[in-house]
């Protein structure tokens, strides 16, 4: 009997790191893999998209990410759900800020339109081959993307009329 | 990213529908069904209509947002050729009030007087699924007492009941049966009055929060339930009358607003939409949460995905909920209303007269929060109007350091441009009835 261990192998689904987070599975693919990773996903079963949301990780860089998985500013989170086999899993894919871009999975769920365009809305990272990338919540002529974590809360001005100054 | 770049990105186009002559192929696919993984070929027999109308055969109109039918402030721009629709483009966004924006702001005990308002018709449902999340995060999901839990299953079902008989309130009130509108407010109330006795308010109630309930059951409240689900029955039957059998509604309803299984699914669409077109899909059976796994009830699902269906998917959605609630009933276990865990919840009222550490805890968890363990959870329940879900980054804080709301709201109302497709302007009434979009969840 030895002391040697073999170092276990880190979990991978379709060639991206797997963790879990409370329980639940969590795949992370890198943003060139993402669209390919999703694609056989979706071939597994996982026909619905509930979720695409993305987070904003300014002020709280240091996150627990799987080996091979490097932080980065944004993170496009989706939330995939499986009607066979009752299951769900949620993709995690950092996207940096200096190219704050990523592959659209419209082609592969139509109902991420919307959501696509409210991500681009709130934290202004565009989704290549977006049908009809515009904003959706805010008015359209509106700077910046509220919900990054350097725009601040109650930042508009409120200018009361007749009141001297 | 400069901020001058992060301004110039924000004039990425205009959000209105334009003209057949300003857009692209692409687009004008995306509007006539290449959503569906459609070729154009089949995409232009949906409906039987002319591929590319003249531009000046159409017209683009708005419907809404100050519209009596759009529920609120949902605007839709249609193309129309003569009564037909060609196209439609739903436009959101003027109830937004930047709600996830604010809950970043909110630690975890008030986050649920923020959720509760984004889908006001069903508020006890916001608050069980951001609570639900905000313990998995805490790691207390299994610990929460049996009657705390029990009396969760038995707001949400109710409030299915009163979000569900508003509806069909609406759904009357646009097809223009209006005495229909009367009699679903009128039994809505009486549900209401239930929660006003329950949480003190008929709407918004934060009652539900992480950990457990905010009270517990006042007095008497067996008899109240038992006088709503004796009181429902033989209403529902008397809109079976005035409606279901009624051959006007029939013939407003049946066969508008056709959306099919693949369709339903590959635009995530979910409760009574997705039900419609004949998937089982009802997260209380299929995902159980709470006790549903201990309780009987069927799965309402429809045939044709029409909007006759989705009515009386919800029509019998109330009876399933009502034998859930005789079931509730009969099980309501005695015990704690919530968790017994100094992290997490206040010491009782009576304590603080008599310990100084307990007046120092409740005033540390009312003024600073509790904190929560550093992680991210997504967790989905079955609202009335579909899966709301909810998904909580912590940063080991006392506020969330994201949450997003999955509002079912917001992906049904996009499956709206296929189910008008080729329909009469007329049945678009009808169909935005039938989705049941509610815009303050929409929105956010």
């Amino acid at each position: 009997m030895t002391d040697v261990q073999e170092a276990p192998q880190p979990e991978t689904l379709h060639g991206s790191p797997v963790s879990y987070s409370r329980g639940q599975k969590v795949v992370h693919p890198s943003r060139a893999d993402y669209v390919k990773v999703l694609k056989k996903l979706l071939d597994d079963g996982f026909a619905m998209c509930s979720d695409l949301t993305a987070v904003d990780y300014l002020t709280h860089p240091g996150r627990e990410l799987p080996s091979g998985v490097d932080a980065e500013r944004f993170e496009v989170v989706l939330n995939l759900t499986s009607i066979a086999t009752r299951d769900r899993i949620r993709v995690r894919v950092q996207v940096p800020e200096s190219d704050a871009t990523i592959a659209s999975v419209f082609e592969l769920w139509p109902g991420t339109e919307a959501m696509e365009r409210e991500v681009f809305d709130m934290y202004g990272v565009s989704f290549d081959g977006h049908p009809d990338l515009t904003r959706i919540l805010m008015p359209e002529d509106w700077d910046g993307h509220p919900l990054r974590k350097d725009y601040s809360v109650g930042r508009i001005p409120v200018q009361f009329k007749g009141a001297n100054s | 990213m400069t901020a001058v770049e992060n301004v110039r990105q924000t004039n990425e186009g205009a959000q209105e529908m334009r003209s057949r002559s300003e857009i692209g192929a692409r687009e004008l696919l995306r509007e006539v069904g290449a959503v569906l993984r459609m070729s154009e070929a089949e995409a232009a027999k949906l409906g039987q209509i002319p591929v590319d109308p003249d531009e000046d055969q159409t017209m683009i109109i708005n419907m809404g947002p100050q519209h009596p039918s759009t529920h609120g402030v949902l605007r839709l721009m249609l193309e129309l050729q003569g009564e037909t629709v060609l196209r439609c483009k739903p436009i959101i966004g003027y109830l937004h009030t930047g709600m996830e924006k604010t809950g970043e702001e909110l630690t975890f005990l008030q986050g649920g007087t923020n959720v509760t308002r984004m889908d006001y018709l069903s508020p006890l449902n916001n608050e069980l699924v951001f609570s639900m999340a905000v313990e998995k995060l805490l790691g207390i999901e299994n610990d929460i007492p049996e009657r705390a839990v029990w009396m969760r299953m038995l707001l949400s079902e109710l409030n299915r009941m009163s979000s569900h008989l508003l509806f069909l309130a609406t759904n009357g009130m646009d097809i223009g049966a209006v005495s229909m509108m009367l009699y679903g407010w009128r039994e809505r109330e009486e549900v209401l009055r239930f929660f006003q006795k329950v949480t003190g308010l008929r709407m918004n109630h934060n009652f539900i929060r992480p950990g457990g309930l905010a009270a517990d059951l006042p007095a008497g409240w067996r008899d109240d339930v038992l006088s709503i689900l004796e009181m429902l029955p033989p209403r529902l039957a008397e809109y079976d009358i005035l409606m279901t059998d009624q051959p006007i509604w029939r013939e407003r309803l049946q066969g508008v607003g056709v959306i099919t299984a693949d369709e339903a699914l590959a635009l995530g669409t979910s409760g009574p939409i997705l039900r419609s077109t004949g998937v089982a899909w009802d997260l209380r059976r299929d995902q159980p949460y709470l006790r549903y796994d201990q309780v009987e009830f069927d799965v309402i699902v429809g045939t044709y995905g029409d909007a006759f269906d989705r009515y009386a998917i919800r029509l019998n959605e109330i009876r399933e909920s009502i034998r859930i609630v005789y079931q509730i009933l009969d099980r309501m276990p005695l015990g704690d209303y919530r968790i017994q865990n100094k992290k997490v919840t206040p010491p009782p009222r009576a304590r603080i007269d008599e310990s100084m550490e307990a007046l120092i805890h409740h005033f540390k968890i009312f003024t600073e929060g509790f904190k929560v363990p550093e992680g991210e959870v997504y967790v989905g329940i079955e609202s009335p109007r579909g899966e709301i879900g909810c998904y909580i980054v912590s940063d080991g804080g006392p506020k969330p350091y994201r949450i997003h709301m999955r509002a079912p709201s917001f992906v049904n109302i996009q499956a709206l441009p296929h189910m008008m497709r080729g329909g009469l302007v007329a049945d678009a009434v009808a169909v935005i009835s039938s989705v049941d979009p509610v815009l303050g969840e929409v929105d956010r």
